[in-house]
């Protein structure tokens, strides 16, 4: 049987196991809620690390020691599959232990306030908590509730933001592009169509924050009843003509749409989202031929993409997307809960093995 | 009690003629000297020098909570809040539960107000459980003395049911008043649709879900000859609509909140409940014209919706959080300090006017001989830190916590008696 220690030693020779080094807290307090607090530097900072830990997971043995002895506790408040087992490998990969709670529901039942929640979860001695929460702005109540020393990461809130799935779709782009260069993440010149139901998607939002702060061209393309109220601030254009639009895209980022939208009279019907908005067969031979095309998942096939185009298209990213997911996961875990001697660097190489 | 007299001396007296220096002494309820050192001598004197001294407050909107949430306020703690807030009279809004919506309720409602520092006028609800089906027993909650009512929390949505409602009111004297927010267009928004809900992520509900209602409402009261007081206008088109339709002489009045002309949707940008309000706090166009509304006396009135809620329901997700915010401990400071307005326009916007709509006799503003002895005696000058800990509300649910406001009541006097003494509760 292989004990940790072992699997420790065998990745990483580097470290002698009395030179682990100790995850102190770092100086100040550090969250990632959104993009906007993250800020331009921050997101290039991210996304550079990312391509560390994208090593590491590339690895026979995908696991450092960086976290070892800390603590990440996800809180899904709704349901998540992709994300909350993306974090969660992200920290074990991290060598962090890991914690999980969802209410689904029962909480709620017994009263229980998200408030009485996390602090309950806190005094149990969690060093981030990682949340999602169909309201937008829970991260930030949140926050405001726990000790100054606890990491709050958000991974979705509402309508609102889920920041590390826009610095994965970044990351994604800038790696399968080969914009800028190994050492500047960039998106200059890249012309990128998002697709769908801006309006209800936190992943629109902080797609648009990721992608334009890399200097990329960012169109939302969808009916005006699937766009957001007001555009004012925003860096994009829109366009509701997705065959007009199409053949400039470089990218063509589709989100999901979800079928409660035509009960609120948003769309009329699917069938009809499909042929004004899907990525359908024909459509898809007016892509030009070296355009990615992105979808944050899970997909609705055959509705916002056709499942042959899906499955065949070269410039298809999607399962790219979810591999970088964890990657850019441990980055913003690292960087929150890394002790700030730790240079990932010294986790070795991986060649040779 | 009532049989101590009690002195106001060193202020300046502010009435609707003006402004002057004169003493007040008062004894069994009412005002029964007016005059140079005529507050000499009395039982109780209360020193007013440097502030000014006013008829009391009148607030056409208070959410008071009982029956049914005293976990949150009851009818003594807003009171007492009201005192402190310079309040003599305030207007108990009927959404309580189960809703003021019966004379017998009217009956509790008045029953608990006997013995709080501060007049209670229970509003009663225009619809059975304010469902907006049906009518509520309007007649008999007047014959009781109530002069106003309102389904408030929702408006009545029924096109024909609030024409009928307009009609059977105006045969009763009564005023109806109205929370204008078509519930459709609404659509259960939790903040103003625009820019910042937009990007905040959080469903919002346009300004046209409040102005539609409000072109509605006008042209019923055109149609009935009803009369129509709107409550906490919050919107520029709003505020334009009223406008015109009293240019045409349509029996419109219109209140305005402290928070619709201090705080913009902007705040919602934290996240924290404490913000979220209904109407929604709107954008600073919105603001500028409440505010020109205020000082060209399209609005009629300074309200405060206070609306208290605990901790634990405020510490619920943004859209899930119950809209309200406190107001009666902090309205008279963002009136004198906010508005650039003369004392005297935001004592009238306070308490003369706010007492004619609510069919307040004898409180015009005139401290005379005779007058009742309701009075606010505020210290312009004071400034001083909102803690929502420290007001008298169960509840702390203020949107100003931590902010320096000048403008400080010292001293309430309520029905002769003294409620509030140096900015205390009184005896």
């Amino acid at each position: 049987m292989t004990t940790e220690t072992d699997i420790r030693d065998e990745i990483s020779p580097e470290f002698a196991p009395g030179e682990v080094p100790e995850s102190t807290p770092a100086p100040g307090v550090r969250h990632l809620l959104s993009l906007d607090e993250l800020g331009a530097d921050g997101i290039v900072e991210i996304l550079r690390l990312t391509d560390r830990f994208a090593e590491v997971t590339r690895r026979r043995i995908p696991k450092v020691p960086a976290l070892r002895g800390r603590t990440v506790c996800t809180l899904f408040f709704e349901n998540s599959t992709r994300t909350k087992l993306s974090f969660e490998s992200a920290a074990k990969r991290l060598s962090a232990d890991t914690m999980s709670f969802s209410p689904g529901g029962s909480s709620v039942a017994k009263g229980e306030s998200i408030r009485d929640t996390v602090e309950t979860l806190e005094a149990m001695g969690v060093d981030a908590f990682v949340v999602r929460h169909g309201s937008s702005g829970v991260p930030w109540q949140l926050r405001s509730w726990v000790a100054p020393t606890v990491s709050v990461i958000n991974a979705g809130d509402g309508w609102h933001s889920h920041p590390t799935q826009g610095l994965l779709d970044a990351y994604t782009l800038w790696r399968t592009l080969g914009t800028g260069t190994d050492d500047h993440p960039d998106l200059s010149g890249v012309h990128i169509g998002l697709i769908g139901d801006i309006r209800h998607s936190r992943v629109a939002r902080s797609d648009v924050a990721a992608f334009t702060s890399l200097g990329a061209r960012v169109t939302l393309i969808a009916p005006p009843t699937l766009l957001p109220p007001s555009l004012v601030g925003w860096p994009v254009e829109v366009s509701h003509d997705l065959d007009a639009v199409l053949p400039e895209l470089d990218v063509v980022a589709l989100l999901r749409i979800q079928r409660e939208r035509m009960v609120e009279a948003l769309i009329p019907s699917l069938l009809e989202y499909t042929n004004r908005y899907g990525l359908t067969a024909s459509r898809a031979t007016r892509m030009r031929p070296d355009a990615v095309v992105m979808h944050p998942g899970p997909v609705n096939r055959g509705i916002e993409i056709d499942s042959d185009v899906l499955d065949t298209h070269p410039g298809a990213v999607i399962t790219r997307q979810v591999a970088n997911g964890v990657a850019v996961r441990m980055a913003v875990l690292f960087k929150l809960l890394g002790s700030e001697a730790a240079d990932p660097a010294q986790f070795g190489t991986g060649e040779g093995r | 009690m009532t049989s101590m007299t009690i002195g106001i001396r060193g202020g300046e007296l502010v009435e609707p003629g003006g402004r002057r220096h004169a003493e007040l002494l008062i004894s069994e309820g009412r005002i029964v000297d007016v005059g140079e050192g005529v507050g000499e001598g009395a039982d109780l004197v209360l020193d007013a020098s440097g502030c000014l001294v006013a008829s009391g407050l009148v607030d056409l909107h208070t959410h008071m909570r009982e029956p049914g949430r005293e976990d949150a306020e009851t009818v003594h703690t807003a009171a007492l809040g009201a005192a402190r807030g310079g309040f003599t009279t305030v207007c108990a809004m009927p959404n309580t539960t189960p809703a003021i919506d019966s004379p017998s309720l009217v009956r509790d409602i008045l029953r608990l107000a006997e013995s709080v520092p501060c007049r209670v006028l229970p509003v009663g609800a225009i619809t059975k459980g304010r469902a907006g089906r049906e009518l509520a027993p309007m007649g008999e909650m007047a014959e009781l003395g109530v002069t106003m009512f309102t389904d408030d929390g929702t408006g009545v949505a029924d096109n024909a049911l609030m024409r009928r409602a307009m009609e059977y009111a105006s045969g009763l004297g009564v005023t109806l008043a109205q929370h204008c927010e078509d519930p459709a267009l609404a659509g259960g928004g939790a903040m103003h649709e625009g820019e910042w809900s937009a990007r905040l992520g959080i469903p919002g509900q346009p300004a046209e879900a409040e102005e539609l209602m409000v072109m509605r409402d006008i042209a019923l009261s055109r149609l009935t000859g009803a009369r129509i007081h709107f409550q906490h206008l919050s919107t520029a088109g709003s505020v334009d609509m009223v406008r015109r339709a009293r240019r045409a002489g349509v029996a419109v009045t219109a209140e305005a909140t402290t928070h619709h002309f201090t705080l913009t949707h902007a705040e919602c940008r934290t996240f924290d409940p404490v913000f979220k309000v209904h109407p929604p706090l709107r954008t600073s166009e919105d603001v500028a014209a409440v505010r020109a509304g205020l000082a060209d006396g399209t609005i009629d009135a300074i309200a405060t919706d206070h609306a208290p809620h605990t901790p634990e329901t405020k510490d619920l997700p943004f859209d899930q959080a119950p809209p309200g915010m406190l107001g009666l401990e902090t309205a008279l400071a963002l009136a004198l300090t906010e508005l650039d307005l003369p004392v005297e326009r935001v004592f009238d916007l306070m308490s003369w006017t706010p007492a004619r709509i609510a069919g307040l006799a004898g409180h015009d503003g005139s401290l005379r001989v005779g007058a009742p002895a309701d009075i606010c005696v505020v210290d312009p000058g004071q400034s001083w830190t909102v803690s929502g800990r420290a007001m008298a509300s169960r509840s702390r649910n203020t949107p100003y916590e931590g902010r320096t406001l000048t403008g400080r009541v010292r001293h309430t006097v309520y029905a002769g008696r003294a409620v509030v003494v140096d900015g205390g509760d009184g005896p």
